[in-house]
């Protein structure tokens, strides 16, 4: 039953937090992995951390890594066919965003975050990469990035540092 | 996904009128680009100012559409955003692709023609 299924997501968004809180700190998204209702996700998580007064850089790089993280879900978690939910939870402790991405789709390759060899951009137009940019950016921009899967569950959790950007 | 564009005597210039090149438009940006790109001029001029943001899927439309217009044409880019050119930066891509700062930068004159 698909559209019983996907009705409660609008609801369970309602019933969490959707925006960080002076007495929370925390916030949760939950919807549809796919690449429209990520735009949203990305869209409301920005809106939802707007409190925290980031500079222009810091919600650059925030929106880098959620597009690059939710994307990889949307995409090789629940792959074309299948459809499936996301939760996306940020908690903020001083200056660290911590940040929790849950999935019920199929699991990493190898059971963990895939390597990220530099890939050569000095031979012809012809052989440049057009793809595998995702986890390279997503490691370039957070710190403590783990990857846990129980159960029929992904998690993914990593944390951006608000003061370290300010340095860049 | 919209996409403009102007012809100056030696020039296309492509305006993406999105605020966002993205996985949820990256397959259709790439098939516009190349209909776009197919019988233009030598010279082709990709103007982003509108676009805030783009994400890994958004940046290997790019560099598809690089590879399909090369080696006959020059495929360049105007008008980064700061979002924009972090990403570009960090997956070391502002090595390959000629950037300008502006559309005006990177024909000189040549706007003035294309009105």
């Amino acid at each position: 039953m698909p559209t019983e299924c996907l009705s409660f997501v609008g609801r369970a968004n309602d019933l969490h937090k959707s925006a960080l809180t002076p007495h929370t700190n925390e916030m949760k998204l939950v919807f549809l992995a796919d690449p429209l209702a990520v735009r949203q996700a990305l869209k409301a998580s920005m809106t939802g951390l707007a409190r925290l007064h980031l500079t222009a850089d810091e919600r650059g790089m925030i929106e880098i890594v959620l597009a690059e993280v939710l994307n990889n879900v949307v995409e090789h978690a629940y792959g074309q066919d299948a459809q499936g939910i996301i939760e996306l939870q940020i908690k903020r402790a001083g200056d660290q965003l911590h940040f929790t991405v849950l999935d019920d789709g199929v699991p990493l390759s190898d059971g963990n975050i895939p390597q990220t060899p530099r890939q050569s951009l000095s031979g012809p137009v012809s052989h440049l990469p057009e793809g595998g940019f995702g986890w390279s950016l997503i490691k370039e921009l957070t710190r403590d990035l783990r990857y846990m899967h129980r159960g029929n569950r992904n998690k993914l959790v990593f944390t951006i540092s608000l003061a370290d950007t300010r340095i860049s | 996904m919209e996409l403009a564009h102007t012809d100056t005597a030696t020039a296309r210039v492509i305006t993406v009128e999105e605020n966002r090149i993205d996985a949820a438009i990256a397959i259709s940006f790439k098939d516009q680009m190349r209909e776009l790109t197919e019988g233009s001029p030598d010279r082709i001029v990709l103007d982003m100012t509108q676009v805030d943001f783009i994400d890994s899927s958004g940046l290997g439309a790019i560099v598809a559409v690089m590879k399909q217009a090369c080696p006959d044409k020059s495929f360049e880019l105007a008008n980064l955003s700061p979002t924009v050119e972090k990403v570009f930066k960090l997956t070391r891509m502002d090595t390959v692709f000629t950037i300008h700062a502006s559309v005006e930068a990177a024909l000189g004159n040549g706007l003035a023609d294309a009105d």
